[in-house]
């Protein structure tokens, strides 16, 4: 991925949804793009028609079963095979549909992988001088220069952040003009220094005119194809160049516009707390520590994960209720935290602006009656720290004071300081 | 004195008849923002609650108002098109609240701006077009406490303005700060803006100008931009930046700082405890290389010679520090 590119901040991210390798290729292959056959399948029994389809005309038929997941690392674990009859890809499918995959950017218990691509498998040029025929393209937005670009390189198929973290010369960066896009000069200029010549130059320039064109379309925030490869052809001439593997992400607030990738999306992937938390609007990421927060606004929320770091304690998550909450929506905030068991304390910080201090006080004093507790009991049994600050502020307290009998954990605080020592202290 | 906007800029809602336009509306004129219309497409010739005249455009609420700022409420479908009609109406100070606008239609934005303004850098183009945001609580110069802010006809301040979303009480004009002294705010964030001026008001600054510049990854003005102004401004005597993890734009305004400002500045940057790869609300808070994370940003910071206080409780006390005042 591109995170870590260069180990630089050169690039843009937003927020994103990511769709499986194989609606990638379907994706790719509207726009024209050439990719082996190729086909997505969830039960066992697909596999052998599945393989027959992909390795048709083959003369010595190779397929490869590949899991469709969000997670890196499938090759170690087994989860991409290379097959040369039915009954392998058969073999493979039932081994990779019926276990979890896990590897290291898995959770530790693994994903549950439920839909397999066969495609066929592609023999790849050599390139003169050793190796072989593999390049890399991508689109992405440079924040910095507020900028679309065609990033590029003739080193593919491999770590590509390690190539441009090792030679950031073998990559080539191309802006994209912010109305006019991609110019066929510019791909075809790419295309002859990433070492491409003849009909492959043409080719090349053709894809990476249609993947900024998509990239664009589309609203992406990463259009990859990793490799791009010269196909090895027959009767020693190479075949054309094509697509093998490809990554996308899209900007979720685009999302809107665009009905066929909304449904694409998997909810099945995401966390469930966080996955709950969206439905009503709340912005929530589970992390590791001990101490739940509610906050409003998203930089406020990080600093006070920040300020009870600071003092010695362990977040349990971000939570974002936003500006426009309502009682519900704390009430469900607060019920989402506490679902995670490893939350001993809670705080609450709330700077009043759109959002005001009765409001969340009211919430507050809602999810406490309303609150279950394994043991059949309603009401909070983990302390709480609340610090309220902004519009309606001597409101939000009273409320609170007057629910105390419905609130013995709870302890106010006068500054953000004083509410991450005390919340420290409660559960330290 | 101020950067941006002063008691005598005269603000459009466009959006004004959806829900948080108007409840916004109202809360600016209460402050004592000289709110003078807004822009409904289909709503023209009405008027809405507080008795201001709505128009069909931008140019016909310019012609008829000589508004020249506006505040955009629309969807985030709909803002890119907002920014671009305030725009070509000739509206100078632009203030787009709305948040999830895309990506790509804050490229295509910027760059016709750019285009407009003859430059890549918005605060240096001579009398160009100031876009503040998107996804951002807005800009707001304070008055001094003249009134109760119950109403239009008993404002908060006769002297000051405020385009945005932002509580107007938190704020301090510095003829009734205790130290005399105003800061220039500007951040990336909104409730930890609020935070910032709520403790420098608590300490005894007042502040010139507040500016949230937003939390998406492309967007108007930038951190750079707002000191560049604020270091320029006579009434600004010190300058508080608030960042947050990715991009660069604290990284940038660092060098700028060292290389061109005279004035104290301090700083807080949030999200050092941010796990790498997650976003953190905000469309641009995530972290992707190593210059994306708090720390760097800090020592960037702490070598250009600001500042920098690492608990956000402790924004105040690291501005009146850079002051030498506390």
């Amino acid at each position: 991925m591109w995170e870590f590119l260069n180990g630089r901040a050169a690039l843009s991210y937003t927020p994103r949804m990511r769709i499986y390798e194989y609606q990638g290729r379907d994706l790719l292959a509207s726009y024209g793009v050439p990719v082996p056959a190729g086909q997505m399948i969830e039960s066992i029994e697909a596999a052998a028609g599945a393989f027959k389809m992909v390795t048709a005309g083959q003369a010595s038929p190779l397929a490869v079963v590949k899991a469709q997941v969000h997670a890196g690392g499938r090759g170690k674990a087994g989860f991409v095979k290379l097959v040369k009859t039915a009954a392998e890809a058969e073999a493979a499918a039932r081994f990779m549909l019926s276990n979890r995959m896990k590897s290291p950017q898995t959770p530790p218990e693994g994903l549950e992988v439920k839909r397999l691509l066969i495609a066929q498998a592609v023999d790849i040029a050599a390139r003169p001088g050793g190796g072989a025929e593999e390049f890399y393209l991508a689109v992405t937005t440079d924040r910095g220069t507020r900028r679309n670009i065609l990033i590029a390189s003739r080193e593919g198929g491999v770590d590509i952040e390690q190539v441009a973290h090792d030679r950031p010369e073998a990559i080539a960066k191309v802006p994209l003009h912010p109305i006019a896009g991609l110019q066929p000069f510019q791909a075809r200029d790419t295309a002859y220094r990433l070492g491409f010549a003849g009909k492959h130059a043409g080719q090349a320039a053709d894809i990476m005119l249609k993947l900024a064109r998509l990239f664009v379309e589309k609203d992406c925030t990463l259009a990859e194809i990793n490799p791009l490869v010269i196909t090895a052809g027959t009767g020693g001439a190479p075949g054309p160049v094509m697509a093998i593997d490809a990554k996308f992400s899209f900007d979720e607030n685009a999302i809107f516009r665009h009905k066929d990738i909304a449904g694409m999306d998997d909810p099945g992937e995401q966390n469930p707390l966080e996955r709950r938390a969206a439905k009503f609007g709340l912005n929530y990421i589970a992390l590791d520590g001990s101490i739940g927060c509610l906050v409003n606004g998203a930089g406020l929320a990080m600093a006070t994960m920040d300020v009870i770091k600071l003092h010695g304690g362990e977040p349990a998550n971000f939570l974002d209720v936003g500006g426009g909450a309502t009682e519900e929506a704390v009430t469900e905030a607060f019920s989402i935290i506490l679902s995670d068991r490893a939350v001993k304390g809670v705080m609450v910080n709330i700077f009043g602006g759109i959002m005001k201090c009765d409001i969340i006080a009211q919430g507050i004093v809602n999810a406490a009656t309303k609150f279950k507790n394994p043991d059949g009991s309603t009401g909070f049994k983990v302390p709480l720290v609340v610090r309220l600050e902004g519009t309606n502020v001597e409101a939000g307290r009273k409320l609170l004071e007057g629910a105390r009998g419905s609130l013995p954990t709870l302890q106010a605080a006068t500054d953000l300081t004083d509410a991450a020592k005390k919340v420290c202290a409660a559960v330290a | 004195m101020s950067i941006l906007i002063n008691a005598t800029t005269r603000v459009i809602c466009q959006g004004i008849t959806g829900a948080f336009g108007a409840s916004h509306t109202k809360g600016c004129l209460h402050y004592g923002t000289k709110m003078v219309g807004g822009v409904t497409p289909g709503k023209g010739g009405t008027k809405d609650e507080n008795g201001l005249p709505i128009f069909d455009t931008v140019a016909q609420a310019v012609k008829a108002t000589g508004a020249d700022a506006t505040m955009i409420f629309v969807p985030p479908a709909f803002a890119a098109d907002a920014i671009l009609e305030a725009a070509d109406a000739g509206i100078k100070t632009i203030c787009c609240i709305t948040e999830g606008v895309p990506v790509q239609d804050m490229i295509r934005v910027r760059a016709l701006l750019d285009e407009r303004n003859g430059t890549k850098v918005l605060s240096e183009a001579r009398n160009g077009i100031m876009l503040i945001g998107p996804n951002c609580p807005g800009v707001i110069t304070p008055g001094p406490k003249t009134g109760g802010g119950t109403g239009a006809s008993d404002p908060y301040t006769n002297a000051g303005c405020k385009i945005g979303i932002m509580p107007g009480y938190i704020h301090t004009h510095v003829s009734q700060s205790k130290l005399g002294k105003s800061v220039g705010i500007v951040s990336r964030s909104g409730t930890l803006t609020y935070e910032a001026v709520w403790q420098t008001s608590n300490l005894g600054l007042g502040q010139s100008t507040c500016v949230g510049i937003g939390g998406d990854p492309v967007r108007g003005l930038d951190h750079i931009d707002c000191i560049r102004m604020f270091e320029a401004d006579p009434q600004t005597h010190a300058i508080l930046m608030i960042g947050e993890i990715g991009g660069s734009d604290e990284a940038n305004a660092a060098a700028y700082i060292k290389a061109n400002v005279k004035k104290p500045v301090a700083a807080f940057i949030a999200g050092r405890t941010a796990p790498p790869g997650r976003r953190m609300g905000h469309a641009g808070a995530i972290i992707g290389g190593a210059d994306d994370t708090a720390d760097a940003k800090i020592k960037a910071l702490r070598a250009a010679g600001v500042e920098v206080a690492l608990s956000p409780a402790d924004m105040g006390r690291a501005m009146l520090k850079a002051m030498r005042l506390g």
